[in-house]
């Protein structure tokens, strides 16, 4: 009778084990090892942390015109504030950055319908980035007709030349690459064997080897008389480099197609040249699209090294402001700021491949 | 008798639609269009070359170079040869390579696996590196380290000390060189005695647990005779090492073992770089192994450090072992940025200042190429033959 069951309310787990306590305890102080290890991390943090803040941010002298201006322990941002504009365009003339800034807004302006989930035209709007834009940028940054003055490749530097090195170098590997991919996985010896040797060759030299041999051996390989722009040698050097690599990331998605659709395609009585281009390559090439961002990043990351055969990519140019007169001693900030520039763009890029892949790879996962 | 028909035959394709000889067509076809755009380049060059008063062959390799290196592994001088110059130079970026090798497995390992770690803030910091430095081009560090980091350090006069007589400055590091005497190659002895002995108890050990269950003690057995024997035979005999202490007379360091600044940032932004992708190696072969693995080793009753041992590390570097040796591959070609800042390895010594003394550059283009391609000709043969080997076998 008095017996009856009286449901009590449930007691509050253990202050140990919920709310900030017991994150801490789970995820700092599991055991004494992993206690001893996050104290290690936290002293490691506070010795280096709070210069480092001091230096880049607190102390840091943020505004001004000269060298004057910079006093204090800290950062001297007013350095590159004050050679900004080199840094993104190199010895192009400051009255025509609106070309340059026009190509980059048109890119921009191209990309933003990839991103739209609804937009049907996608394929055609790629191709189009892949193929007309490239004209039409180099028509507008170089000038040359229609009224536009001429500014020849030599004034043309910093961000902007990183940026057209690496653009140039992927987009015209990614055709050389299909066609050596395709050729390396051909059962006539003769392609097969020349698409080996040619991918095997390039991916087994550093890319510096590559620059110099564009910059000192290919004059020797063309007839007496034909001169070459510094910058097409080096874009020849990059994309012959760089195909090779192409090659093997297309491989990569050709390997992917299961044999299916071949045979699928053989009993539809499609020839090589229709398999390939309506069957296999499609579907390849967008297996590979993360892929190709990958080697766009290290390409990128890769333009630097151009400062060796004499252009002047933001690494260079920023290399250059460091030895003015005016300004030594700053060499820090201007790596600091180089860094920060690559960073973001190559770790943007490495996140949107790692969301590219999730996305591609829904429920085709074997 | 039978009224069926006989089969049809197959059509016999026209020549030109016959797939075997299209491919054979196909294939003369880019036999000669190969054959011109060689013979087309070799001829170009020969002309131009010619025009330009290049000669031609190897025999620049065995005239005097005529200029002096910062850094030599073996003897060198401005008498010596060209052919010494490419010697010197490769020497010069095997030791970066060797040593990067080294310091950025030991790096990338141990931050691969704190990425892993259980404890928040160090598996954080791991990931803070390894996406900072991975996304930061290499010649970027290399700057970095030489000229913002290196290049500032004091003096020699007011040299840092880093602790048993090593000393850094602007010169570059300065570390004590072992000087052995008389009686130390019993202490080497008994370390090639304690090695031999150690491989037959292992296999006498392992034997022995196969045959009985019984277990012995080899971690500690080993570690005695590696460890233990040469120390107590280098005790023994008076302790016949001496070391050579870098010391400061007049305005530098002289004795012991010098690390140029140029070398020292060359090491050090590549094993930071490299150590970042080896780490995503290492993370990425752990994840490989099914966390089933761990469970069922747990299940067996065996220890934490024991399932890392025995179950998953051997089957993790199943994955980690082809990228691992592709990072190292990366590490050896990138040690030629060595250039930019003066560290002469081949790229700086023999296709800069030997080709600019000489101009022959296709000869020296050439055999600079030849150098890094068998290298990674016979490390990727290799990875194959090691690929095929260690493959699981499935049905």
């Amino acid at each position: 009778m008095t017996d009856k069951h009286v449901q009590r309310p449930d007691l509050p787990p253990p202050v140990s084990e919920v709310g900030a306590v017991g994150w801490l305890r789970k995820n700092l102080f599991s055991s004494y090892v992993n206690g001893l290890m996050t104290l290690l991390a936290l002293w490691l943090l506070w010795q280096f942390l709070p210069p480092l803040l001091d230096w880049a941010l607190f102390s840091a002298n943020w505004s001004g015109e000269t060298r004057a201006d910079c006093v204090g322990e800290g950062a001297c941002w007013v350095f590159i504030a004050n050679r900004m504009d080199q840094f993104l365009y190199g010895f192009y003339p400051a009255q025509l950055y609106w070309r340059p800034n026009l190509a980059g807004l048109v890119f921009i302006a191209l990309m933003i319908p990839l991103f739209i989930k609804s937009f049907a035209w996608k394929n055609w709007l790629g191709a189009a980035i892949l193929i007309v834009y490239p004209f039409i940028a180099y028509l507008l940054i170089h000038g040359g007709w229609f009224g536009l003055s001429e500014v020849e490749t030599s004034k043309w530097g910093g961000l902007m030349l990183t940026l057209v090195l690496s653009a140039v170098g992927i987009v015209a590997s990614l055709p050389i690459g299909i066609v050596l991919a395709l050729g390396r996985r051909s059962k006539m010896t003769m392609f097969k064997s020349v698409c080996i040797i040619y991918i095997e060759f390039w991916r087994g030299i550093p890319l510096i080897t590559v620059l110099f041999m564009a910059s000192v051996m290919l004059p020797l390989f063309f007839p007496e008389g034909s001169d070459f722009d510094k910058l097409l040698r080096a874009l020849i050097g990059i994309t012959l480099f760089q195909s090779a690599y192409m090659a093997e990331v297309v491989r990569g998605g050709l390997q992917a197609i299961p044999k299916g659709q071949y045979e699928a395609a053989a009993s539809l009585g499609l020839n090589y040249p229709k398999t390939m281009a309506f069957i296999i390559l499609p579907q390849a090439l967008r297996l590979v699209i993360p892929g190709i961002v990958n080697t766009f990043i290290a390409l990128f990351k890769d333009t630097t090294l151009v400062l060796i055969i004499g252009l002047f990519d933001l690494l260079a140019i920023i290399q250059l402001a460091l030895t003015d007169a005016e300004w030594l001693g700053f060499d820090t900030e201007g790596y600091v700021f180089a860094a920060a520039i690559f960073w973001v763009f190559c770790f943007a890029m490495s996140r949107y491949s790692i969301a590219l892949e999730a996305k591609l790879h829904t429920g085709h996962k074997k | 008798m039978s009224n069926q028909k006989p089969g049809l035959k197959p059509t016999k394709p026209v020549v030109w639609n016959d797939p075997k000889y299209r491919a054979i067509f196909f294939q003369a076809v880019l036999a000669l269009g190969l054959i011109y755009f060689i013979t087309t380049i070799i001829g170009n060059t020969l002309t131009n070359m010619e025009a330009r008063g290049i000669s031609t062959g190897f025999a620049f390799l065995s005239e005097k170079a005529g200029f002096g290196i910062m850094q030599t592994l073996v003897d060198f001088s401005a008498q010596s040869s060209y052919g010494r110059t490419f010697i010197v130079g490769l020497l010069n970026t095997l030791l970066v390579a060797v040593l990067g090798i080294f310091l950025a497995t030991i790096l990338g390992f141990t931050m691969g696996v704190a990425r892993l770690s259980t404890n928040w803030l160090v598996a954080k910091m791991a990931t803070v590196y390894i996406e900072t430095f991975r996304n930061i081009p290499l010649l970027l560090q290399i700057f970095f380290w030489y000229f913002s980091v290196l290049r500032t350090l004091p003096s020699p006069r007011e040299s840092l000390s880093l602790g048993f007589g090593a000393e850094l400055n602007v010169r570059g590091l300065y570390l004590p060189s072992p000087v052995p005497e008389t009686g130390f190659w019993l202490s080497v002895l008994a370390l090639l005695l304690g090695l031999a002995v150690m491989f037959f108890m292992r296999r006498w050990a392992k034997r022995r647990q196969e045959e009985t269950g019984k277990r012995f003690p080899d971690g500690w057995a080993s570690l005695g005779l590696i460890v233990g024997l040469p120390l107590i035979t280098f005790l023994l005999s008076g302790q016949p090492l001496d070391f050579d202490y870098p010391e400061l007379r007049g305005f530098n360091f002289k004795g012991g073992i010098t690390m140029a600044p140029e070398l020292l940032a060359l090491v050090l932004a590549l094993t930071i770089y490299t150590g970042a992708f080896i780490a995503e190696t290492v993370r990425a072969g752990i994840l490989a192994v099914d966390h089933g693995q761990t469970e069922a080793s747990m299940a067996l009753g065996l220890k934490r450090g024991q399932a890392m041992r025995l179950v998953i590390i051997p089957q993790a570097l199943r994955v980690i072992i082809p990228p691992l040796t592709s990072q190292y591959l990366n590490l050896t070609k990138n040690s030629s940025l060595a250039t930019a800042i003066g560290y002469p390895d081949l790229v700086n010594v023999f296709m800069g200042t030997t080709l600019n003394q000489t101009g022959q550059a296709v000869e020296i283009i050439a055999m600079t190429m030849a150098v890094y391609l068998t290298a990674s000709l016979s490390i990727s043969y290799l990875m194959n033959w090691y690929n095929k080997k260690v493959a699981l076998v499935e049905h």
